[in-house]
């Protein structure tokens, strides 16, 4: 079987800084694999690597088996491949509703000048995305009044919403309390499920990481330094000690 | 719940007929100044799309110019006599226009796209002004009456027909560009203001859309310029300088971008305001415009336009709904609560 995402030998130099050295990572289709590492371990410069926003120095990055060399981050988006972001991308002059259409109409790829973005078909869908992630009440309102956590969930249900083959998501619980980050996942995970959707999640918080994925990876300084379930990989001390600092 | 509460059309409709009937009772020179401000206001339209997209152009008088000159040449060396033809000729020389510069000139994001606007039309200005055998040089073109739709208007019903001919391709020009806002594209162009990197990341294209509306924008402003030499009857270079430009900023700015409706309000005020201040102080009018702009800006940053907003903001609505982040609960009960607050109209558009 094609892996979903196969890259080999990915390397990416900033400066004197290694960002990624010889990486390699397989996902499969129908993986939740999370992906753990100290900050500048090189987690989001994957994300970037794989989603075209940079190129690698060296090494290759397969598509269900087709090289995206070259490609943008928007020609890769069209190949079925999402991102949600650490920091909410978002249109803050739109309202709600109105981010949502846009994703649609990209998604239609119906990108017309005359009929109107306000459509049933895609309101229709956009309010019950919106009601998913709890945001149905605030779809008439300017995303500047959205509260932080709220945007967090935009950001993810935008990206949702382009019904992806594989969805990126950087750190989807950092800005959601402690005692609600479970009930976000549960729903993400009920969504991802359902839509057959193979995800790979960067994540600091390691309670998420043991409950969500099957499968870890590591990163330290560049390099995958681990991979597996995540009972055995996140008991090892070297992995703590490279993680959280502390064995 | 179905689409968006729409503005009606019937307040447009109903200034539209207003504006229709304006002669009866006004006189010969407001009617060409309203004509006057009607044509521009497409031009100073075009900037209001573009800057809706966070592109700010100080070279727009570019295709105002390629517009009347695209018209002015028909005349002089095709012939052409046919008012409307002009204008469709007009039309096609904007759009050609727009559509080969825009190539460049959408990749261009900030002061580089302003200024390499202005560089174009400075250009064209400079052609226009040097080949004298060609464009006239300063002497300009002459544009006789035109005979429109095949008839003859005399002398006293020409100003009266070309005001009408104004008014009616303005409106449906107007009317065009409305669509295109509340299009996919149109809001394409606004979220790119707000997140190119987003949009790309949705799969839409961040250049394609500006150098849809750019292309638009040019063609609106190439059937001003056409419009104005038809009323005129006479086109100089000056179509094409770098302060043409700046005044169709002004007047974006003068009227806001928050309608499509705004530059006319916006040109009708400036065109106005201009002529008076001339009158009033023949030597210190450009100081009247600058206190007029001054004024807008401190007290009225949205423009003219906002004032109507304004008006409809007066009874606004309470605190947004409390927020958690846990989904289920948040489409139970704070959903229900909130759900009449979700229906009332929005102020600020």
């Amino acid at each position: 079987m094609t892996a979903l995402l196969e890259a080999a030998g990915l390397t990416k130099f900033f400066g004197a800084v290694r960002a990624a050295e010889e990486l390699s990572v397989r996902v499969d289709e129908g993986e939740m694999v999370g992906i753990v590492g100290s900050n500048g371990s090189g987690k989001t410069t994957f994300l970037n690597l794989a989603t075209g926003y940079l190129a690698p120095d060296r090494g290759r990055i397969l598509l269900a088996g087709r090289d995206t060399a070259g490609l943008s981050p928007r020609l890769i988006t069209r190949l079925g491949v999402a991102r949600s972001f650490q920091i909410p991308q978002l249109y803050l002059g739109l309202t709600v509703l109105e981010n949502m259409l846009l994703s649609l109409a990209a998604r239609s790829g119906r990108g017309g000048v005359w009929a109107p973005l306000y459509r049933a078909p895609w309101t229709d869908e956009g309010r019950q995305i919106l009601e998913r992630f709890g945001l149905e009440a605030y779809a008439s309102r300017s995303v500047g009044e959205l509260p932080e956590g709220g945007r967090k969930l935009l950001d993810i249900a935008l990206a949702i919403a382009l019904r992806p083959r594989l969805l990126l998501m950087d750190e989807p619980t950092a800005g959601v309390s402690t005692e609600d980050k479970f009930e976000v996942m549960d729903t993400l995970v009920g969504v991802l499920r359902q839509g057959r959707i193979t995800t790979i999640f960067v994540e600091h918080d390691m309670d998420v990481v043991h409950r969500y994925s099957r499968r870890v990876l590591v990163f330290d300084q560049g390099l995958v330094i681990a991979d597996g379930e995540p009972v055995t990989v996140l008991a090892d001390a070297d992995v703590r000690k490279a993680v959280l600092g502390h064995a | 719940m179905g689409p968006r509460p729409r503005p009606s059309p019937l307040l447009p409709l109903g200034a539209l007929v207003l504006f229709l009937l304006a002669p009866l009772v006004l006189s010969g020179w407001i009617v060409f100044l309203l004509t006057v401000a009607w044509a521009k206001a497409l031009a100073v339209l075009g900037v209001v799309l573009l800057l809706r997209g966070g592109l700010l152009t100080f070279g727009h008088a570019l295709y105002y110019a390629a517009g009347a000159y695209a018209a002015g040449m028909a005349v002089k060396y095709l012939h052409v006599r046919e008012g409307l033809a002009l204008l469709g000729l007009a039309l096609l020389a904007g759009v050609g226009t727009s559509a080969l510069l825009g190539l460049l000139v959408a990749r261009y994001r900030g002061v580089y796209f302003a200024l390499l606007n202005l560089a174009f039309s400075m250009v064209l200005y400079g052609v226009l002004l040097k080949f004298y055998a060609i464009t006239g040089g300063t002497d300009g073109l002459g544009l006789p009456a035109p005979p429109l739709a095949g008839l003859r208007p005399v002398a006293q019903s020409l100003r009266l027909a070309l005001y009408d001919l104004t008014l009616v391709l303005a409106a449906l020009l107007i009317y065009a560009a409305h669509r295109f806002s509340a299009s996919p594209v149109g809001y394409t162009l606004r979220a790119i203001r707000d997140n190119e990197v987003r949009v790309e990341y949705m799969g839409a294209s961040v250049w394609r859309t500006i150098y849809v509306s750019y292309v638009i924008a040019g063609g609106l402003a190439s059937v001003a310029g056409a419009l104005i030499g038809l009323s005129v009857g006479h086109i100089t270079p000056d179509l094409s300088f770098w302060s043409q430009s700046g005044e169709f900023v002004f007047v974006a700015i003068l009227g806001g971008t928050g309608s499509v409706l705004a530059p006319v309000v916006g040109s009708i005020v400036f065109e106005f305001v201009r002529n008076y201040a001339f009158e009033l102080s023949p030597y210190t009018w450009q100081m009247t415009l600058g206190i007029v702009l001054l004024v807008i800006i401190f007290f009225l940053p949205g423009g003219l336009w906002s004032l109507s907003a304004l008006a409809r903001r007066l009874p606004r609505r309470g605190a947004p709904p409390p927020f958690r982040t846990s989904p289920r609960d948040g489409a139970g009960a704070a959903g229900a609560r909130t759900a009449d607050q979700a229906r009332e109209p929005r102020g600020g558009r």
